[in-house]
């Protein structure tokens, strides 16, 4: 074919952008087109970017990025369901001058973890929560999440979340924020370019605040679940921003004074 | 030896995890041995520790996780309903083989139970306790000194075994007052290293990664058996009892803890009425004295097993007696403590002797 570049033409090339040595060369199992692998990758750079992979422990969670020690090439403990927050903490404690970050589903942080997370901010860990939210339990096959929309129909909600069975999507984002312990929480996603982008800096800046000491950094991210939500990627992040945005507006929730 | 003092169990203990070099304690309080928070908090916290109140005792076996997995010498304490909601936890921090220290000073139960001391934790403590096939290493004192003296014992088999080790006490023994001297512990000399901790991955080394999670039946399977053969070996070089006046024993009696001091009563005034009465009180829970018991069914008569519960220990000293002779069970709930007498009497009822010691004594 005459598009495809020969080696030496390859190497004649400036390189602009390449994947960080930061992640393990083992291929992501996410589904195609969902949020996680780019989230990963995004940690991974800025840790990278940050000169900070030495110095850097994370946490994963249960739930879809249960094996994302798989993919991050720094220590990583991986926690009991919904426990990470209560793990990193255990772990910033002891090792003070490191960062330290959390990485958790909407099951994990806002259902079985929701009191870990509730005390991890209050407490105003030194330590970043990524919470990935895409009101839905991915791994075990589509269940309803605390964040699951009302109308919105799971395996658990087969004719969609009602209120008289179910109750309301939890905004945790938004509970946390009110924790003086917090001291940057913002929502994020990453279905667009310049979404990515802004993602990006949202982690520059949680971890040069823990450099600074500054209390618990979080960061939501509203993502999709292509195969949870039974759409194509591209629909999933159309649905993501005529559905989700509306309950869970991106931007920056509390910002430092 | 330091200078002898007086203190609680609980304080005791807490004041040993200081000496023993504990970096950090997450824990939450409960009574009986809320004693051991409130020290740390103070006293540790003075001297150096990390001392975190967690939100609840799922969180604080979670930090310990954590911790541990960094790499810290750390600790967490608890009773009986607390130790409940730390099984989870324990099952992962054994599968992960991360070391670490947990006090249970056990109460009554089951449910909310009763504050007073009990042995009803003794199935949840040696057998296992949370899901899947793992074991704690665990150590019963029977004294203020030994709720000491065992910290350091536990902190050593912990890091050498890299296995989470338990310290089973009750609420008798963390509320009682009684002499104690501190021994000499140089922790350098016991210092271990923790080349799999998750310290920050340098460019020299892979990652560390602290899981349990292998998916994979054939590694999983692995993991079991490797597990398996770390207790086996634990069982083979650790076992640890204490034997009393059983050289001339006709009747054996097997108890720990507590209770063990009150057989040891029971054995010495059955003696003064003419029974030849012995105890073995084990110290190790598990690994569990099998052999020396299973030596010395085949000298006496019959067995009788004391505990402040319906029956647990038991079973282990079945599996030790193989039969041999008959194993007789006494067991108080709900916070009861036996009496010496009472023990003393079954001595008589076993014997054949139709005087029971305390109507002599009377």
């Amino acid at each position: 074919m005459d598009n495809v570049m020969t080696e030496a033409e390859l190497q004649q090339m400036e390189c602009v952008y390449a994947k960080p040595g930061t992640l393990t060369e083992t291929r992501f199992h996410y589904c195609p087109g969902c949020g996680h692998s780019v989230v990963h990758r995004l940690i991974m750079e800025v840790v990278e970017e940050l000169g900070i992979t030495e110095q850097t422990i994370g946490v994963a969670p249960v739930g879809c990025s249960v094996f994302a020690y798989h993919y991050m090439n720094i220590d990583m403990q991986e926690a009991a369901h919904g426990r990470a927050s209560a793990v990193a903490t255990g772990i910033k404690r002891v090792l003070p001058d490191r960062y330290v970050f959390s990485y958790q589903g909407d099951g994990d942080l806002a259902a079985i973890g929701t009191a870990e997370t509730i005390h991890t901010c209050n407490r105003g860990e030194n330590i970043l929560v990524v919470f990935i939210n895409n009101a839905i339990y991915g791994m075990t096959g589509g269940q309803m999440a605390p964040t699951t929309l009302l109308g919105m129909k799971t395996t658990t909600t087969p004719t969609g979340r009602t209120v008289e069975t179910a109750g309301y999507p939890l905004k945790i984002t938004e509970i946390v924020a009110t924790l003086p312990g917090t001291y940057y929480v913002t929502r994020q996603s990453v279905h667009t370019a310049n979404a990515v982008r802004q993602m990006k800096k949202a982690l520059t800046k949680s971890f040069q605040y823990q450099k600074e000491k500054k209390g618990t950094c979080f960061i939501e991210v509203v993502s999709n679940c292509p195969s949870g939500w039974k759409m194509t990627p591209v629909q999933s992040n159309e649905w993501l921003v005529q559905n989700m945005f509306s309950l869970y507006p991106p931007g920056d929730i509390k910002v430092p004074k | 030896m330091s200078d002898i003092k007086i203190m609680k169990g609980n304080e005791a203990l807490a004041e040993a995890a200081i000496r023993a070099g504990c970096q950090g304690y997450f824990g939450y309080p409960i009574t009986p041995q809320s004693e051991i928070l409130e020290y740390l908090a103070g006293e540790g916290r003075a001297r150096g520790m990390i001392v975190l109140q967690a939100e609840s005792e799922v969180a604080s076996i979670n930090m310990i996780y954590g911790a541990a997995g960094a790499g810290a010498r750390v600790m967490t304490s608890s009773s009986s309903p607390g130790i409940s909601l730390m099984q989870e936890g324990l099952s992962y921090i054994a599968c992960a083989e991360l070391p670490c220290l947990v006090v249970n000073v056990n109460r009554g139960g089951p449910g909310l139970g009763t504050i007073q001391p009990s042995q009803g934790d003794y199935f949840q403590a040696t057998k296992g306790g949370g899901h899947g096939d793992y074991r704690l290493i665990v150590l019963a004192p029977s004294s203020v000194q030994e709720m000491a003296d065992f910290v350091y014992l536990a902190f050593d088999l912990a890091e050498r075994y890299r296995n989470p080790a338990m310290i089973l006490a009750d609420g008798a023994l963390g509320q009682m007052m009684e002499k104690l001297q501190f021994p000499e512990y140089d922790r350098a000399a016991h210092r271990v290293a923790k080349p799999w901790a998750t310290t920050g991955k340098p460019a020299s080394r892979n990652a560390n990664i602290i899981t349990s999670l292998h998916i994979q039946p054939e590694k999983m399977e692995q993991i079991n058996l490797h597990l398996q053969e770390k207790y086996r070996l634990i069982a083979e070089r650790e076992v640890r009892f204490e034997a009393v006046q059983t050289e001339d024993a006709d009747i054996l009696v097997v108890a720990y803890g507590l209770v063990a001091r009150i057989a040891h009563k029971a054995v010495q005034l059955a003696r003064e009425s003419g029974v030849r009465a012995g105890l073995l009180r084990p110290i190790t829970l598990f690994p569990f004295p099998y052999e020396p018991i299973r030596h010395l069914a085949e000298q006496v008569s019959s067995v009788l097993v004391v505990e402040m519960n319906s029956g647990q220990m038991v079973e282990d000293v079945r599996l030790g007696v193989e039969g041999r002779v008959p194993v007789r069970f006494h067991g108080r709930m709900g916070g009861v403590i036996p009496s010496p007498e009472e023990i003393a009497d079954l001595f008589h009822t076993m014997a054949g002797s139709k005087v029971a010691h305390h109507e002599e004594v009377s």
